[in-house]
């Protein structure tokens, strides 16, 4: 019940991008980022970062189901029983995962090859559940729209900085360009950055470097 | 059978879930703090990838794939259904979950006083889902799929209740400030991959 009274207050005609809206968006890229601090969505940060394209395939193809599953579950809030509520997520989720799949098969498919199984795996990203669940079920569809805007980027910020370091030290390149060779050097690839043990130790020197700016601290 | 052994020590300890695909992360660092919840958690992971799996290859190959429908008549022959697959499996893993904690509800309520919790976490663990995508991908037969789901299942546990382990032992350490809690711990899961990359090229 609670979640209505709130909604009734918003209601008192709020611009289309109210300081409480730009807040929307922009907390995920810092003290709100759902992979650094909300700890959802890791397998993928981790497995298609090895180089640029993939990785900002990934974040588009992530931020558009996210954005469309927070638009749809928060119109139908009203009328989804609490009970089979997951079952009802995981059914919209999976419908614009679906489509996001066949797009992507049709338009970038040696891409789509890269990514394998992942696109597949972002049904059960917790990154899109946990949004349902924690601000679709109880919000409208304009801040929905936006919370999952600000939540596809925040992903999507993590996932090219991991994935620049992870193909920079490990093929000396960016976006497949290889920038040593360009200028005239030599560079042998660092092995390691590109097994999934160099993808770890890259995030977790990541969210180190983000909490020592932001003063996130852990107990 | 030397097959089947191979394709479980292989699932077990080379294409470990979580050290080769990170499949299962978010839960593999949400739960990792005691051994004991972690123990939990991957006895529940064994259980529903070893029954989802095995469902979901006799779904894939008499169903989905093209001409999977041909067994109900000739004119069924070119039927695919391959782009219904995310939406089917997902089901049946939810709706796996959901059977399994009724059952051990029933049956069993000291198991679901430990496991209880863990069960609607694991509908939404890529592992899972994961686990059944992988087993599309490869040429598996129905034997040689369960034998994969069982073991991937024990591969996540060995990983979760290791981790957890450590992770008990660190609360003695001096970790830096912004370092602690989930920046550390990624810096281990990435040495304990080190660790399990020294499994490669073993074979039976």
């Amino acid at each position: 019940m609670s979640t209505e009274v709130a909604e009734v207050e918003v209601k008192k005609s709020e611009p289309l991008f109210s300081k409480r809206n730009k807040k929307l968006i922009s907390n995920p890229l810092d003290i709100d980022n759902p992979i650094t601090v909300q700890v959802l969505g890791i397998c993928s940060a981790l497995a298609v970062t090895t180089q640029m394209k993939p990785a900002l395939v990934m974040t588009l193809a992530l931020s558009v189901v996210t954005i469309s599953s927070n638009v749809l579950i928060s119109a139908m809030r009203n009328a989804i029983p609490s009970r089979i509520r997951i079952i009802v997520q995981l059914a919209v989720v999976s419908l614009s995962v679906i489509l996001v799949d066949q797009v992507l098969k049709a338009y970038v498919y040696e891409v789509s090859k890269q990514l394998s199984v992942f696109v597949g795996l972002i049904i059960t990203n917790c990154i899109v559940m946990g949004r349902l669940e924690a601000f679709a079920m109880g919000n409208k569809p304009w801040p929905s729209f936006l919370d999952g805007l600000g939540n596809g980027l925040g992903y999507g910020l993590i996932l090219m900085v991991v994935a620049f370091f992870r193909e920079f030290l490990g093929s000396g390149a960016i976006f497949g360009f290889k920038v040593f060779e360009a200028i005239g050097l030599h560079y042998q690839g660092n092995g390691l950055m590109l097994l999934p043990a160099g993808a770890c130790v890259v995030v977790g020197v990541v969210i180190w470097v983000q909490r020592s700016l932001n003063g996130y601290r852990e107990h | 059978m030397e097959n089947l052994i191979n394709i479980g020590v292989r699932s077990i300890f080379i294409d470990n879930m979580i050290f080769a695909y990170f499949l299962g992360m978010c839960s593999f660092l949400a739960v990792s703090k005691k051994v004991s919840t972690a123990f939990g958690l991957g006895v529940a992971v064994i259980f529903v990838l070893g029954v989802t799996v095995p469902i979901n290859w006799i779904i894939q190959n008499y169903i989905l794939t093209e001409g999977a429908l041909a067994w109900i008549g000739p004119e069924f022959q070119n039927v695919d259904l391959t782009f219904l697959q995310f939406i089917i499996f997902i089901c049946v893993i939810a709706a796996m979950v959901q059977l399994t904690e009724m059952v051990i509800e029933k049956f069993s309520p000291a198991l679901y006083g430990t496991l209880g919790i863990f069960l609607p976490l694991i509908a939404v663990n890529c592992a899972i889902l994961g686990g059944s995508l992988f087993m599309v991908g490869r040429p598996y037969t129905l034997a040689e799929a369960s034998v994969y789901g069982f073991s991937s299942g024990i591969g996540w546990l060995l990983a979760i209740v290791a981790l957890a382990g450590v992770r008990e032992k660190m609360k003695y350490s001096n970790v830096p400030g912004p370092l602690k809690g989930l920046g550390i711990t990624f810096i281990l899961v990435g040495l304990m991959s080190l660790g399990f990359l020294s499994f490669l090229g073993f074979s039976l």
